[in-house]
């Protein structure tokens, strides 16, 4: 935990001024995309594009001034990517909207102002992300009771054939979107106490060190839990995450490459034990290998997404030029073959690498924190952005087996979009916790004992 | 709408797009190289150079001590900071006290200050008559209880 910007000798500037001029990018990229989907599917420009890019602008220029306020030295990149990420998706789905005739994207909007309220509301409660280590117990308490609520009888509902939802009066929520954040926080909280315990105490097993029953057995139960749950609510997606989510973390804190070569081959373990009990998993696995069996039924999904990218080609056909509402679920899981089919592998990339830097900034994030805690929730965070974003990507455009989870920020679904915003606001907390100058100590107290004694004035009380 | 505005349409907004992540990008370059090394105060105000490091301040422990128990009299130079406590091999100082973990303690330094962490040792680390669950700031003379060995760190 040395400081690093200290020894290198420079200080990190506030760079608000950049975060303004990307965010004014961010809202062109969000509102050109509303606008030219007007122009594509009904010829002109939307009339309520002045309402719609207020509403935009008004939620971003919030953001901006939240962060200008109460955490002036957060990364300048964070906000602009995702507020870009987040209004592209709000076009895509406005775009389906207009050839399924829904009215997903209004919804998705009220979730946006949901979720940019909590990222302000999240810098104000949070004047420090050490503050978070106190409660780590009691979130992953929270996480285990949350993952469990869909499955009591009145409140879940079960969608799709997942058991991973609760509604409650108009709305419904998933509440493994929340889990996720708050296991991080236990497992840092945990790990940054434990960590030399973990690394140092124990007895080495062929190549590996393992470490005592009692160092790991607390994380691990609560771990295994969390995993059981989703297993039983047969979200495969979530509990890829939660168990790279949880290697990575080991990984990061112990420095045990061990660890990485015992999470492999318990994947694969997992992984083929899962294939052989679950039906749906072998039929996930079969569409994977050979989509083009039933392009018709099974394959159905998959199959239009890939004519999708590739009828979509290098520019794509154009926004409302398309056919993207052929590929079920295109709003939620598939987006991005919609952008795909729309805006092409030029988009596709872009895309891509704005999510790379989402990740890299939170790692960075992780590099230069102080303190172990907020080091190990930035790498937390960003492991699951990247993970989350690997094995949906990687479903639609049939790298690995579908899985069924969110495209952060550009998919349709209020409680990714209000987690991944919070999600942010801990990163950019946490950044600018870490971009802070250090405060000037080395004149305040040189040496006690060089100092002349003084007569300090003593104040009644 | 004719075809050629909506190419147009769609190439300008995939530049719009690039121009972004682009900029992003550039922003992330200049964060890099950008940051300035803070201003010297003009000639009058030089920062003072740092202190000697090597010679010790006064009032720092320089080395940790057995002060009781079987191995009473092993010392360990602080300079070797972490000093690693334990019954095992690789300790800096090694106990013959069988109520010492092989990994017991440490101490380290931080800040200019010194810090003694239990290692999830099985009967504890004490100072005083309050076990560690953290690791503690020690100073000159703190009695620190390991098994039934007690340490403490001396100039």
């Amino acid at each position: 935990m040395a400081t690093n910007s200290a020894l290198m000798g420079f200080v990190h500037r506030r760079r608000r001024g950049a975060e303004l001029f990307l965010l004014i990018l961010a809202l062109l990229v969000g509102i050109g995309a509303y606008a030219a989907v007007g122009l594509g599917v009904e010829g002109e420009v939307p009339t309520n594009l002045i309402g719609y890019g207020g509403w935009l602008t008004l939620l971003v220029v919030a953001a901006h001034l939240a962060v200008r306020k109460v955490a002036p030295y957060a990364d300048p990149v964070l906000l602009p990517v995702v507020a870009a990420l987040n209004g592209l998706g709000l076009a895509i789905i406005h775009r389906l909207d207009l050839a399924k005739e829904t009215g997903l994207a209004s919804q998705q909007l009220t979730w946006m102002t949901l979720g940019v309220a909590l990222f302000i509301g999240t810098l104000i409660v949070l004047p420090d992300h050490r503050l978070l280590a106190r409660f780590t117990y009691t979130s992953g308490l929270a996480a285990i009771a949350l993952l469990i609520l869909p499955m009591l009888p009145v409140l879940g509902t079960e969608i799709n054939g997942a058991r991973i939802w609760i509604s409650v009066g108009p709305f419904s929520f998933q509440p493994g979107e929340i889990a996720k954040m708050l296991l991080v926080i236990t497992f840092a909280g945990y790990l940054v106490v434990h960590r030399d315990a973990l690394a140092l105490a124990g007895r080495r097993v062929l190549f590996l060190d393992l470490p005592r029953g009692r160092d790991l057995g607390p994380i691990l139960m609560m771990w295994v839990v969390s995993l059981g749950i989703l297993v039983l609510q047969r979200d495969l997606g979530s509990s890829l995450l939660f168990f790279g989510l949880f290697l990575v973390m080991l990984y990061v804190a112990t420095e045990r490459p061990g660890w990485l070569v015992v999470g492999g081959l318990l994947f694969f373990g997992g992984a083929a034990a899962a294939y052989r009990l679950f039906g749906h998993v072998q039929n996930r696995v079969d569409i994977w290998l050979d989509p083009f069996a039933d392009p018709d039924g099974t394959g159905y999904q998959l199959v239009q997404a890939l004519y999708g990218f590739a009828w979509g080609g290098l520019v794509g056909r154009g926004l409302g030029e398309g056919m993207p509402e052929r590929v079920p679920y295109a709003e939620s899981d598939f987006i991005l073959a919609a952008i795909g089919e729309e805006l092409g592998l030029t988009a596709v990339m872009a895309v891509l690498l704005l999510y790379g830097l989402v990740v890299e900034r939170a790692l960075r994030a992780a590099l230069i924190s102080r303190d172990g805690f907020g080091k190990l929730v930035a790498t937390g965070l960003a492991a699951v952005f990247a993970l989350q974003i690997f094995v949906v990507i990687g479903g639609v455009t049939r790298l690995i087996p579908l899985t069924g989870l969110t495209t952060p920020f550009l998919s349709y679904g209020g409680s990714s979009l209000v987690a991944n915003w919070v999600i942010i606001a801990i990163l950019i907390r946490i950044s600018d916790q870490a971009r802070r100058p250090l405060p000037d100590l080395n004149e305040a107290h040189d040496d006690p004992d060089d100092q002349a004694t003084q007569i300090v004035k003593v104040i009644p009380g | 709408m004719s075809e050629l505005t909506l190419f147009l349409v769609r190439i300008a907004y995939l530049a719009i797009l690039w121009i972004f992540v682009l900029s992003a990008i550039s922003v992330i370059r200049s964060d890099m190289f950008g940051a300035r090394v803070p201003a010297p105060a003009g000639p009058g105000k030089q920062p003072k150079p740092p202190k000697k490091a090597p010679t010790p301040r006064r009032g720092q422990p320089t080395q940790v001590s057995v002060v009781q128990g079987v191995n009473t009299g092993i010392t360990a130079d602080l300079a070797n900071a972490p000093v690693l406590i334990g019954r095992g091999n690789d300790a800096a100082i090694r106990l013959d006290d069988d109520y010492v973990s092989t990994r017991h303690a440490r101490i380290v330094s931080s800040g200019g200050q010194w810090y003694v962490e239990d290692l999830g040792s099985t009967n504890g680390t004490y100072i005083g008559s309050q076990r560690l669950t953290q690791p503690v700031p020690v100073g000159l003379g703190s009695q620190i209880r390991i098994g039934k060995t007690i340490v403490e760190l001396r100039k």
